[in-house]
């Protein structure tokens, strides 16, 4: 091979190479019911500190991403904070992961509607990313293993909670 | 300061009020200097370098609910006095680096601006090049005159002929 083909071929897998680093790293994460939780530790929202999801580990955790901007998480909010503390003592927990807002707008929500169940954020979308996620409010259910025992890419409400999540805490399914 | 209090006695201004005189032109002239320093930013100024993440646009061509509450942020910093460079600093800890419509200009970011400028010089050598192989083909050969463009050999022994047998 002469050098100038040589030369011609190290430019053509350059570019290829570019063009696949741009499409992989765009790639969405694909989870699926019986995968562990995407996880790592985060700040605690409006708090010192920081939180993971496996720091639960032995509860189930309803994990909800969710941002003060969005309308549906309006709704939601007080629905989960009422499931939190009827379920708390029966080794549920709901974890709130704040994703592509900014802090101050995030407590203020938390104020509004007195969210009182564990919060943490995600700078950015990174952690969106990794739950696949597609918009917000969305909700995974962790069973005590730390593994997905559900995934609900949309906002929840009291019925849903009852038909669809409390059956698997209680380990009626 | 001494040349003030001279202009100040010049102006016919008494002694005892000399030091009060300079002391209310010096805080008047105050938040002159100090706007002087910090030049205000504004947010036409912000939202074209700047994204709304969510939507993948720039922050001056988005609308909606998210880009609104970063644009609140904005003007919320804006009032507070900080920078450009202040408000990007604080836009990316709430937002992430998605939030900078310019990729920075350090590591994978960099070849950003690498990749153009390589391709830019390799182009303008390649040109280079490629003209001067041109021109040098164009060129005739040294010691090629116009005469030595006839026929050879052969074909200027039979040419030689054929006019022998003209006699012109």
């Amino acid at each position: 091979m002469s050098t100038r083909s040589l030369l011609a071929f190290l430019g053509v897998c350059a570019v290829i190479g570019l063009l696949a680093f741009g499409l992989l790293s765009k790639g969405e994460a694909k989870i699926a019911i019986g995968d562990p939780a995407p996880d790592r530790a985060l700040p605690v929202l409006g708090g010192p500190g920081q939180g993971s999801i496996a720091a639960y580990r032995g509860r189930w955790v309803l994990v909800n991403l969710w941002a003060s901007w969005c309308v549906p998480c309006r709704q939601e909010a007080p629905v989960l904070d009422r499931f939190a503390r009827r379920y708390g003592k029966r080794g549920v927990s709901v974890l709130g992961i704040n994703v592509q807002d900014n802090s101050d707008d995030a407590l203020g929500f938390l104020r509004e509607y007195r969210v009182r169940y564990p919060q943490l954020r995600s700078v950015g979308d990174e952690r969106s990313a990794a739950f696949g996620s597609t918009g917000v409010p969305e909700n995974f259910l962790v069973d005590p293993r730390g593994r997905l025992a559900l995934i609900w890419r949309g906002p929840v409400d009291g019925d849903f909670l009852e038909a669809r999540v409390v059956p698997l805490v209680e380990g009626r399914r | 300061m001494s040349q003030l209090g001279g202009f100040i006695s010049l102006c016919g201004i008494n002694p005892p009020s000399r030091w009060l005189a300079i002391a209310m032109l010096a805080l008047s002239l105050a938040p002159g200097v100090a706007v002087a320093a910090t030049p205000r930013t504004s947010v036409n100024d912000v939202e074209d370098e700047v994204m709304c993440p969510i939507c993948g646009t720039l922050l001056e061509l988005a609308e909606s609910p998210q880009a609104q509450r970063e644009r609140a942020l904005v003007k919320r910093l804006i009032a507070e006095g900080r920078t450009k460079s202040e408000i990007k600093d604080v836009l990316v800890a709430q937002y992430g680096r998605a939030v900078l419509a310019l990729p920075s200009g350090s590591g994978f970011d960099l070849s950003a601006y690498l990749v153009p400028a390589i391709a830019f010089a390799l182009a303008v050598v390649g040109l280079g090049v490629g003209v001067s192989r041109w021109r040098r083909a164009s060129r005739p050969p040294p010691g090629d005159d116009a005469q030595s463009k006839g026929p050879r050999g052969d074909d200027a022994e039979r040419l030689k002929a054929d006019l022998a047998r003209y006699d012109l």
